[in-house]
């Protein structure tokens, strides 16, 4: 089977354990404001524009032995620094068969597995996709359904619900909390989310993402409306801010 | 002082004054006598200062901050030592002042156990305090030493003057049990120079001169002739239109390089000679064993162990050259052979649009692609065979060991255009690093390429690589490079060090963004491509990288 992959980062530090390849793969039910890879959205291979390297494509199909091979070649390195690979996107579980049988390929040479998703899938599809993961990275954006909505464009019950399945199968997870100035990063939300959060009795950490504005770019050449212009990456003071607040609830807290 | 210098170097030094004040004198000694640039060092510093500085705090002799003050005294007396002033092509093919002396720290002990010592965190702290040129300073990293150690090393080279240069100890041992050292006197062992493996103490290793790899396809291309000097150099190994498959090209271009070697040794040998015989060095021989029993000069064989190194430059561009021609003109049939050498004689003149091509497409060194690396495989293994275990004017053997100086940059200025690429007369690529931009899938895929090297099998390798120092920011990123010397030094290789990324290399990397395809920036809790950001990130990370600078 294939599947679309815009890019595989080799050497990925920050995408869970150790020394890691990421496997971005393209196509997202998510249409979030602040998305850092616009063209990661559509499922297609697409044709950009882009600057002094003329026409780029954005996507190739790659079989699963493909992936595999290129994996392969940092086995060393994963070995060393107790790494492996990180399904990333784009949004995996938009082509959960090709994810499914990548993974047990992976599992099959023992692989550690780690799946960077938003959750926002059918509770058979998120079930069967983590089965053989070891990790999940996982994104809190609003605890508000409309708010969510209005954002990201889709509804944040299915993704609570699947967050649920984990705690509940206690898979491994690490939270991940986009912070976003003016739409996530107030103490009333911060409070509805780290409420939630210790309901789920499980969960000790929490990685604090803040805004970039890396993307603005992309957007730009894309020809995408960037729904983000204006709005200001958050200072050191808020950040700072929003540490102590998880930490005073007594979550231990990681940037980035 | 007076008092230190009434017993040492007459007597055994008594306490680390006298250590560091004996070593001082002998230093002088040596490079007195010969003049050279001789990259003299005090070999395992933390070893033979370890005993001295027990004994002080034993005996209650001096106060730590006493001999932490000896020791930047220590630092600053090679730092105002410059090698003597080089002219002609010796200044070209190393352009510095600096006298190459390389303090060696960790690595095992002659019983093969960790040597690290107390000492050697002392000497780290010196190194960071002192932040000068001279000495330079490595670590030994071998498998048995803690990462404790390591990770203090990569604080010090976090501060981004590319010191100290990490080096794999028990490469080091087998290349030397390769050479056929003793087991004690490879543990004792290191390297010194650049990156040039030793046996300290036993061995006289002698660098014999660089060895331009690129130059030779110039040469082969021109079935012998030399564009440059206007001259039939090498043997006529055929025109280029008789290079009908790329195994015919490859032939001759090993004919040509076997040809110059068997010049650069018959030249080698009778320079050995004249060393030999008019350039004694007694004083040297008194410190090098077997010099004495053997009742012979240092220069004359005298040593237990005696080899003289030909570094072979631009492993890189020879490997991307050779890549570029079999890709382009015999896989893709885009172009003929003759309609390339067109190209490289006109300096990609009115072809831009296809140098970018290549610059891009071709199946380059550096990026794990074995297309690529193959070819690097052939091109050592030739250089190899050519060299290694040939004999010299003193009894020893000729070696290879791959390193530039600056002489990658001397060299390039005597080549034209490269199939790669590169335009006429711009450097090649450096040590065993990927050429300036080759490199587009991060640190672990230039790992991998280097590591299908043979390191072995060869006196030493250089390897640099790119290193912002927000990467060594906070402890992931600390660890991770910690993991992947040390994946580096499983799979053999010999050396690395880290060009901590500066506000001045963006700029240029900004206005020269195809040069720097491959150089990597920390952007917000992650790394990127520095060219692939937007004008305003680049902007924000040169002067976030200026800030940290400070």
């Amino acid at each position: 089977m294939s599947g679309i992959i815009f890019d595989i980062k080799r050497f990925a530090i920050h995408d869970g354990p150790g020394i890691r390849t990421s496997i971005f793969f393209k196509g997202c039910p998510l249409s979030c404001w602040w998305c850092h890879n616009p063209e990661s959205c559509a499922l297609g291979i697409q044709h950009v524009d882009f600057d002094f390297k003329g026409s780029r494509i954005i996507g190739k199909k790659m079989s699963s032995k493909e992936l595999l091979k290129e994996i392969e070649k940092d086995r060393d390195f994963f070995e060393e620094s107790g790494g492996g690979v990180t399904f990333t996107g784009g949004e995996p579980l938009l082509q959960s068969d090709f994810l499914q049988e990548v993974a047990a390929l992976l599992k099959g040479a023992d692989y550690h597995l780690a799946l960077d998703t938003t959750a926002y899938a059918s509770p058979q599809v998120f079930s069967k996709s983590v089965e053989l993961m070891d990790l999940v990275l996982f994104d809190i954006k609003h605890m508000n359904e409309a708010k969510h909505f209005e954002y990201t464009g889709v509804s944040n019950k299915p993704i609570f619900k699947n967050l649920e399945y984990l705690i509940e199968n206690d898979k491994p997870i690490h939270i991940r909390f986009p912070m976003i100035p003016g739409f996530n990063d107030d103490v009333i939300h911060l409070k509805l989310m780290t409420d939630y959060l210790k309901s789920l009795k499980k969960i000790e950490r929490i990685h604090l993402l803040p805004y970039h504005k890396i993307a603005a770019g992309k957007y730009e050449k894309l020809g995408i409306e960037n729904k983000m212009n204006g709005i200001e990456e958050p200072s050191e003071n808020m950040i700072q801010e929003v540490k102590n607040y998880f930490l005073s609830r007594g979550f231990d807290v990681r940037i980035g | 002082m007076i008092e230190v210098s009434e017993n040492v170097p007459q007597n055994k030094p008594k306490n680390i004054w006298e250590a560091l004040q004996y070593y001082w004198y002998v230093h002088q000694g040596v490079i007195t006598e010969l003049n050279p640039w001789d990259s003299f060092n005090p070999g395992r510093l933390d070893q033979h200062l370890m005993p001295f500085y027990q004994k002080a705090l034993e005996e209650n002799l001096f106060s730590t901050a006493f001999m932490r003050e000896l020791l930047q005294s220590f630092w600053v007396k090679f730092n105002n030592h410059p090698s003597p002033p080089k002219t002609g092509v010796t200044a070209k093919e190393s352009n510095t002042f600096t006298d190459f002396s390389l303090i060696n720290l960790g690595g095992l002990k002659a019983d093969g156990s960790n040597a690290v010592n107390d000492m050697s965190y002392l000497l780290l702290d010196i190194i960071e305090e002192m932040r000068i040129l001279q000495p330079s300073s490595m670590i030994q990293l071998s498998k048995k030493n803690p990462d404790r150690f390591i990770k203090r090393a990569l604080k010090v080279v976090k501060t981004g003057f590319g010191q100290p240069s990490i080096f794999n100890t028990d490469a080091i041992i087998q290349e030397l049990l390769n050479q056929g050292k003793n087991i004690k006197d490879a543990r004792n062992g290191g390297a010194s120079g650049c990156i040039e493996t030793g046996a300290f103490g036993t061995e006289a290793y002698i660098l014999t001169g660089y060895f331009n790899l690129p130059k030779i396809l110039e040469v082969t291309l021109n079935n012998g002739f030399d564009p440059l000097t206007q001259k039939q150099l090498g043997p006529k190994t055929g025109d280029i239109s008789s290079f009908v498959n790329f195994e015919i090209l490859f032939q001759a271009w090993k004919t040509q390089l076997n040809h110059f070697v068997d010049l650069k040794i018959k030249g080698n040998n009778i320079i050995e000679a004249m060393w030999a015989k008019y350039m004694p060095a007694p004083f040297l021989s008194v410190f090098i064993d077997d010099c004495i029993s053997n009742g012979l000069d240092y220069n004359a064989g005298g040593a237990r162990y005696n080899t003289s190194y030909i570094q072979g430059v631009g492993l890189g561009s020879i490997t991307d050259s050779l890549s570029a021609l079999k890709y382009w003109v015999f896989e893709k049939k885009e172009l003929s052979i003759n309609d390339l050498n067109v190209l490289l004689k006109t300096d990609f003149e009115d072809a831009e649009a296809f140098r970018q091509k290549i610059l891009i497409e071709t199946p380059k060194y550096g990026n794990d692609d074995d297309r690529a690396d193959d070819l690097m495989k052939d091109v050592f293994e030739s250089f190899y065979q050519a060299v290694n275990g040939r004999p010299t004017a003193r009894g020893g053997v000729f070696r290879i060991n791959l390193l530039p100086t600056t002489s990658h940059v001397y060299f390039g200025g005597l080549i034209g255009a490269l199939p790669d690429g590169r335009k006429a007369k711009m450097p090649l690529s450096e040590g065993i690093s990927p050429f300036q931009g080759a490199d587009r899938n991060g640190p672990t895929s230039v790992i991998k390429s280097a590591s299908k090297i043979d390191h072995l099998r060869t006196g030493g390798t250089l390897l640099n690589l790119k290193l912002n120092p927000a990467l060594l920011e906070d402890e992931v990123g600390e660890e991770q490079i910690k993991n992947l010397i040390r994946t580096y030094f499983k799979l053999d290789g010999h050396h690395v060090q880290f060009n901590v990324v500066t506000a001045e290399t963006l700029k240029e990397a900004k206005k020269k963004p195809l040069e720097n395809r491959d150089l990597i920036v920390r952007v917000a809790g992650y790394s990127d491509y520095f060219i692939e950001l937007t004008d305003e990130l680049q902007d924000e990370i040169i002067r976030r990288t200026e800030h940290s600078d400070m």
